[in-house]
């Protein structure tokens, strides 16, 4: 056969008409003129002026890493601070003198040297020495030669030994500022030396700075808690383990995982809500349970309604009147899904199998027995699956109704955003949300599992599969 | 009575009577369980909440009252305002489009490499669901907000959050949508010679594209909520045009803004759904 045979005999098949054979090279044409023209307006070439790595990198060591500050003033050399992430409320040491020796409490890569300087040991080896009238880096892997920093005679900082300054200095008009990694840095301004140590961790996760079971470790702490001496006379020492964690100043436990608490329960009772409206008003709104036409078009426009004014604009509203708090998110959350899930439901009603409720009826039921039996059993799976599956979306729902004013950990997470120092604490709730959503979406997965056999199709398709039955 | 039955009957009667015992006790276990869950919830919001319910309840119609007694007194000029806001929810459509698109096409690339049936390698399928859970998991807002911090404001942290999310969950729906196509075809191309990648072209993508563009076109809906909602925090397009008139008490544009929003998501829900019909119908 050639190649005219074939298309004689196949005309169906073979296709030679030109418009129909373009039609899908035109498509694609039009979608990548769409992604120029979308690309241009959005200005995603723009990226690369706006991203600076250096400043994401240092707000994504501030996630997982935390530093410890030694101010030195050339005018008070004798007076130390020493504190952590440059608190006022959480000093390692107040201003101290060297004369005196190091405090009881000091961090143990400090020491005083033998010429009465204090020195800061870093992880990779080196030393920052804080003398009276000039500042050391001694053995620091990178350069062979000890660098010595101090004012001129103008109160000008400047370096020493400048024949072979390495790169990681740079040297400005007021300051010298010394980056060697992003895990040390020292800036010698004219009035005073600052040096930041850095250690991976989220220190004082457990316990605040002040706390007294600090010293002891989470550890400690526990087995303490079980046996031993009390630590504050007033109260037992697994009551000041839990008072200690939850008030912790810096990590702000007790406040953040009541908000957690407040966000599941603003997406658990806003989906019970709207499954405890939705499924009887769903009733209503089928066909086969509901014979008056008048009813069921209002119940209908009054689900399109509910649904299509957004949960934002829900929100807005309940916000004005509930003020902020988890009731204006329960609200936006039941009014918006008992749209959705009575319009779900009444289609499913819809489609159910008669013979079922043919045969309840044959037994000489009335129409609420017909129903009950009839068409509640064949439903109940799908709409407790769609129920858990809306309750997983919700809790993602719930924390962004949050940040916009119903409070909740979505609201506290836009605090710590907006304060853009406290990237640890940004990251510890990210996780906290993280591990909520993924709880919720493998808990509803896997009662969904059970409850509708193999559900790989997801939800959406389940009701259009049964739709078309 | 009961003895004179002959002794099987009395064996399911007393079977019947001990299941539906058991059932009545879930069923009560349940409702307790429900009832403590409202209970304590209820407690939780009322401590949260600045305004307690019975308080706000009645005040639920002051702000939709206000809004209209608002937009009546600024008169017949009203629909003007539908023009002037038309160009801001043109640009968040067009947000959510382009991350539609962009997020489909890397859901399709992650869908790929987290099917069981295309990939033999069951670390790469692992690896490769993990990131998109994770994708999935993270809110856009969360994205967003640190996006936004970084970059300043702009559409563009809005559309790299929405990209990730929906990569994510566009990425799970496709690899089951893969996982459950008919091995046949996949079978009877290999069994010709063809590569992995005809393979995928002609026997994976011609059996799951309907249902991949079903997806798409739910997502493109739940997408333009999403961009709104994102310039409420700075993204731009009319999420943020609602935000300030809603800080400025400009009830007019406000109603003109909610308008518009609500006639797109409805407009949309419909068009999607008569999509979505005639796809399905396409497949079978």
């Amino acid at each position: 056969m050639n190649r005219s045979e074939i298309i004689e005999n196949y005309s169906d098949i073979v296709v030679t008409k030109f418009s129909s054979k373009m039609w899908s090279t035109f498509l694609v044409l039009g979608i990548i003129v769409y992604l120029i023209i979308a690309i241009l307006s959005l200005d995603i070439l723009q990226i690369h002026k706006k991203w600076s790595p250096e400043r994401a990198s240092l707000f994504a060591l501030d996630t997982y890493a935390h530093k410890d500050h030694v101010i030195m003033k050339w005018s008070e050399p004798d007076d130390i601070i020493m504190s952590f992430e440059g608190s006022r409320w959480s000093q390692y040491v107040g201003p101290y003198q060297k004369s005196d020796g190091l405090p009881a409490r000091y961090p143990e890569w400090t020491s005083i040297g033998s010429e009465g300087e204090t020195k800061i040991s870093f992880k990779n080896g080196g030393f920052v020495n804080l003398y009276d009238d000039k500042v050391t880096i001694e053995n620091w892997p990178d350069t062979q030669e000890t660098l010595v920093f101090s004012l001129d005679a103008q109160g000008k900082p400047y370096v020493e030994n400048v024949d072979n300054l390495p790169k990681w200095i740079r040297i400005t008009e007021n300051k010298i500022e010394v980056r060697p990694s992003l895990y040390e840095r020292v800036q010698v301004y004219s009035k005073k030396v600052e040096v930041h140590r850095y250690s991976l961790g989220w220190n004082y996760f457990w316990f605040d700075f002040d706390s007294p079971l600090e010293p002891y470790g989470i550890w400690n702490a526990i087995s303490l808690s079980f046996s031993g001496d009390r630590i504050d006379p007033n109260i037992s020492n697994f009551s000041l383990l839990i008072q200690e964690f939850l008030n912790n100043d810096m990590w702000h436990h007790g406040q953040i995982l009541w908000a957690l608490l407040e966000t599941i329960f603003m997406a658990l009772l806003g989906t019970l809500l709207a499954a405890l409206l939705g499924f009887p008003l769903a009733f209503f709104a089928a066909y086969n349970v509901t014979p008056f036409k008048f009813v069921r078009t209002i119940l209908r426009r009054l689900f399109d309604t509910l649904r299509g004014i957004d949960f934002l604009i829900w929100s807005l509203i309940f916000l004005r009147a509930f003020g902020p708090g988890p009731f204006t998110g329960i609200f936006a959350i039941a009014i918006t899904d008992t749209g959705t899930l009575g319009k779900l439901m009444s289609e499913a009603i819809e489609n159910t199998e008669e013979k079922q409720q043919e045969g309840v009826e044959s037994t000489g039921a009335n129409k609420t027995l017909q129903h009950r039996f009839g068409i509640i059993p064949q439903i109940l799976p799908i709409f407790i699956s769609q129920t858990l599956y809306y309750l997983e979306s919700n809790t993602r729902g719930a924390v962004i109704i949050g940040a916009m004013g119903a409070g909740g950990i979505g609201l506290q997470l836009l605090g710590a955003i907006n304060t853009g120092t406290s990237w640890e604490n940004v990251m510890y709730m990210s996780l906290l949300i993280l591990g909520v959503v993924i709880f919720m979406d493998t808990m509803s997965s896997k009662v969904r599992r059970a409850l509708i056999g193999d559900e790989t199709l997801g939800a959406e398709l389940q009701l259009a599969k049964m739709a078309k039955k | 009575m009961q003895s004179s039955l002959p002794e099987n009957l009395i064996k399911i009667e007393n079977n019947l009577k001990s299941l539906t015992r058991t059932r009545s006790i879930y069923s009560f276990l349940s409702i307790a369980a429900l009832i403590a869950v409202i209970y304590s919830g209820l407690i939780v919001a009322e401590t949260g909440n600045a305004t307690s319910i019975w308080v706000g309840l009645p005040k639920f119609f002051d702000y939709p009252i206000d809004l209209f007694v608002g937009s009546w007194e600024y008169g017949y000029r009203w629909n003007l305002l539908l023009l002037e806001y038309l160009p801001d929810l043109i640009s968040t459509i067009n947000m959510a489009l382009f991350s539609t698109a962009m997020g489909t096409l890397l859901a399709f690339f992650l869908s790929i490499f987290s099917s069981r049936n295309l990939i033999k390698s069951k670390t790469t399928v692992l690896i490769f669901r993990r990131i998109m859970d994770i994708c999935r998991s993270f809110p856009e807002l969360v994205i967003a907000l640190v996006l936004l911090y970084l970059l300043g404001k702009s559409a563009l942290p809005a559309v790299i959050a929405i990209i990730i999310h929906t990569a994510g969950a566009l990425g799970k729906l496709f690899s089951e949508a893969i996982e459950n196509v008919d091995k046949n075809p996949i079978e009877g191309l290999e069994s010709c010679g063809a590569s992995w990648f005809t393979r995928i072209r002609f026997g994976v993508v011609t059996q799951a594209l309907p249902l991949f563009l079903t997806y798409t076109i739910l997502r493109f809906e739940i997408n333009i909520r999403a961009s709104t909602i994102l310039g409420f925090v700075g993204a731009g397009g009319i999420g943020e045009q609602l935000y300030t008139n809603i800080q400025w008490k400009y009830e007019a544009d406000t109603i003109a803004i909610m308008f518009l929003l609500v006639s797109t998501i409805i407009a949309l829900d419909y068009l999607s759904s008569y999509w979505r019909k005639s796809l399905i119908g396409l497949k079978s």
